[in-house]
């Protein structure tokens, strides 16, 4: 049973440095999308998030402590192991969800839409309606 | 369950009673009306004795409010039996209705009763059957392992089992007001949204799911807590018993999988509750994502199902062998590999879907991988018993006839795992031999193994051999009979799901099938009668606090152990520590000091009292009592937080008095 080692709180200084970053990297990304900049959507959205990401780390830093010495190292390990399954789920959702749309049979606008009363095909699936 | 009138009536919403109408109670369905009955019966039966015998009391404060693991334990291992039987009953009915209905003949369950019934065998045998049980065999066996006198956090402990009972009461609400839903276990869009399922079915899955999953992500965290920060003096990670070890990685596996779950179904109550569209066809929604995200949690959930059972049966391996466990090392490995793995497989189980020839193949490669770590830890079982002095126990029978069955299921997994040949398979019958191939071959036989194995510890006698030994043959035999037809069925190319067929070739399979069911059903009955039979000759059965001359610490306790677990704190250096204790003729000191323990609380089944009015509130529309509840619940865990009479004391002089107690027995 270890004890409770260097669960510090932090001092006031690294707080408010955390929260000047915070406050900067939250800044950026409003002042971006209220300026109206010619920058091309796709490039404004990574960037948006790219400072979302950052702003994860800033966090996880200077608001909740994470260090390598923090709780043996554990807390540092923990993170290491969510941020690669999360990693995992959203590129492997990424290319999956890419490679499915990329290998789907072209649709018309007309048959994008699904209304099970007009569509004849679909009242199939929800039985409950006939027999 | 409804009725076709049922579902055609029109919509009512009251604000008393939201969409709920006597229209929905099915009391024109014999089977139904049959089961309430019985139950009815059974439970004023149950009140009467229970009254007479003046058990109430006793119940609330000893069980009912109880933060004692290793009583918490014991009662998820009760709600998993419980459950066994409602979630068998649905097989028992579904072998019967495709054994009757073939050529044109309709069977006697119409396919709305049907389609409920093999969603609600499907959520039940996984969510409140096998969770129940691996959650009750960790919370019973780890702590004491590692040298605990508890959990990290106890009342959570409480909690998390109520929220999953609240979960499984809801299932249950389900057959006798309204309906289940008819949608397969893991209830793909567009057929589960509500453009297409209109009833309170898929909203009966989707809370009865979201309340039980408090229940196991708050257990996955407080049991990885409880093994970071409460191993005994001395105990290195590389010291920990194997199921201990199996139990870490489970429980990461928990922690990191079912928020995904969490997420997907809240996604799906938005889309059913308020209009949103992340899963529906139009407006930029795709199903196809639900089905993504859902097995991103659905693969990792059967490890966490399969990996304390793979520890069940290492401690059992070397207990039974009379020596260590071949391959420490490569097993924790293995075990570790697994739970990595297991995160970067989940696409094949829609190969189908449509994505192309790369993702297929990485996928596949990927679930090929994965069975090599699971290969060694056959290997490593097998190496245990060769040339060690293997005693055929019941618990090691249970063992054998899991390594032979589990590594046929293995294989058609690995042959699964082809992506061409799962073109042909994919939702075959097939399929549904494979995962009962591995799901009964290695989590049923396991708890079993782990209940016969664990049954001295817990209670202070042996369970009947005889009876045990009849359980496990009727399960296995039955076993064979059961799904080795269905395997040639999917080899013929038959679907799963299927109400009744045309082709009559088939049925000669599905009678076999429905023999081997009723042949498991003597085994479940088998292992019954064993409880009882044992029960009643538990003077005769009586053994001491090391029965099987086991080598971990969780059999250093008394059996049935003291509340306290340990007299003293255990220093441990090495591994199978009990063994050790055992060589050096350590005898626990008899200076005794007061020991620090958590008192038993009520909030944890108040809460989820309330957790299940409000999710039957949220079911049928009753807005008004939905907002009470969640306030209620709200209130109630913040006032528990005020609480500060949460431990107590045991002096030195009653640890003294409960010691020697055990010494006599």
């Amino acid at each position: 049973m270890s004890a409770h080692s260097d669960t510090s709180h932090g001092t006031m200084g690294q707080l408010m440095t955390g929260f000047a970053l915070a406050a900067i990297l939250s800044i950026i990304p409003f002042a971006l999308v209220m300026m109206e900049t010619d920058i091309a959507p796709s490039t404004l959205v990574a960037i948006i998030m790219g400072l979302g990401a950052v702003q994860i780390v800033v966090h996880l830093v200077y608001f909740l402590h994470l260090k390598s010495s923090t709780e043996e190292g554990w807390t540092l390990a923990a993170t290491v192991l969510a941020v690669v399954i999360v990693a995992i789920v959203l590129a492997g959702s990424l290319w999956v969800m890419h490679n499915m749309n990329a290998n789907m049979m072209p649709m018309t606008e007309g048959n994008m839409v699904m209304d099970p009363e007009a569509t004849p095909g679909a009242s199939m699936s929800g039985h409950e309606d006939h027999n | 369950m409804a009725t076709e009138a049922h579902v055609q009536a029109p919509e009512t919403w009251s604000p008393l009673f939201g969409r709920l109408t006597l229209d929905w109670i099915p009391y024109h369905e014999p089977i139904l009306v049959g089961t309430f009955s019985a139950i009815v019966l059974g439970g004023i039966a149950a009140l009467i004795l229970m009254t007479y015998f003046k058990l109430w009391g006793p119940l609330w404060r000893d069980w009912l409010t109880s933060v004692d693991h290793k009583k918490i334990g014991i009662m998820y291992m009760v709600l998993g039996f419980v459950m066994f039987i409602r979630g068998f009953a649905d097989a028992l009915m579904m072998r019967a209705q495709q054994a009757m209905a073939a050529g044109g003949a309709e069977g006697y369950l119409p396919p709305h009763h049907y389609d409920q019934v093999f969603t609600a065998h499907g959520v039940i045998m996984i969510f409140f059957v096998a969770m129940a049980f691996i959650t009750g065999i960790m919370n019973f066996v780890m702590p004491t392992q590692i040298g605990a006198r508890d959990v990290a956090f106890p009342f959570l402990n409480n909690f998390s089992f109520w929220m999953t009972v609240a979960g499984a009461l809801l299932v249950n609400i389900s057959l006798f007001i309204g309906e289940f839903a008819r949608v397969g276990w893991l209830a793909f869009p567009p057929l589960s949204g509500s453009a297409f399922s209109h009833g309170p079915g898929v909203d009966y899955y989707l809370w009865a799911l979201q309340i039980a999953g408090v229940g196991t992500t708050l257990s996955g965290v407080n049991l990885l807590a409880t093994i970071f920060k409460m191993r005994a003096k001395g105990m290195k990670l590389f010291d920990m018993p194997v199921f201990t070890w199996t139990t870490l990685c489970t429980n990461v596996l928990i922690v990191a999988a079912f928020p995904v779950l969490t997420a997907t179904l809240t996604m799906l109550t938005l889309d059913r509750y308020l209009d949103f569209h992340f899963f529906t066809n139009d407006l930029g929604g795709n199903a196809m994502m639900y089905v993504n995200l859902i097995w991103i949690w659905g693969h990792p959930e059967v490890y966490i199902l399969i990996l304390p059972i793979f520890g069940v049966f290492s401690e059992i391996v070397q207990t039974f062998s009379g020596k260590p466990l071949f391959g420490y090392k490569t097993m924790v490995w293995a075990t570790a590999c697994i739970m990595v793995l297991s995160f970067i497989v989940w696409l094949h189980h829609f190969f189908t879907m449509g994505s192309g020839a790369n993702v297929n193949t990485f996928f596949g490669i990927t679930t090929m991988i994965i069975a090599v770590p699971t290969g060694v830890k056959v290997f490593n079982w097998l190496f245990t018993m060769y040339k060690g002095r293997v005693q055929f126990e019941v618990p090691m029978l249970w063992t054998t006839g899991f390594i032979v069955t589990f590594a046929i299921g293995g294989m058609t997994g690995v042959l699964l795992a082809v992506p061409p040949v799962d073109f042909q398979l994919h939702n075959t019958l097939f399929l549904i031999a494979h995962f009962h191939n591995v799901i009964i071959g290695g989590v049923v036989f396991g708890v079993y193994a782990a209940v016969t194995f664990w049954w001295p510890k817990a209670f202070g006698f042996k369970l009947d051999d005889k009876w045990g030994r009849r359980t496990f043959w009727f399960w296995c035999v039955g076993f064979y009979f059961a799904f080795m037809p269905l395997y040639a069925l999917g080899l013929m190319g038959v679907t799963r799901r299927l109400q009744s067929y045309m082709d009559q070739a088939w049925q000669i399979y599905f009678i076999i099938a429905a023999f081997g069911a009723v042949l498991i059903a003597c085994g479940i009955a088998c292992g019954f009668i064993n409880f009882a039979v044992s029960i009643l000759r538990r003077k005769e059965l009586a053994v001491g606090n090391d029965p099987w001359n086991a080598r971990t610490l969780d059999w250093a306790t008394q059996s049935p152990p003291a509340n306290y677990n340990f007299p003293q704190d255990v220093v441990v250096s090495g591994r199978d520590a009990f063994w050790k204790m055992k060589q050096d003729g350590f005898k626990w000191s008899t200076n005794y000091s007061d020991i620090h323990m958590p008192n038993n609380t009520a909030t944890g089944i108040i809460v989820a009292a309330m957790a299940l009015v409000f999710g039957f509130a949220m079911i049928w529309y009753i807005w008004w009592l939905a907002a009470i509840t969640f306030i209620g619940m709200i209130a109630t865990v913040i006032a528990h937080t005020f609480n500060y009479n949460q431990d107590h004391w045991i002096p030195a002089a009653k640890v003294a008095e409960t010691e020697a107690k055990g010494e006599v027995a």
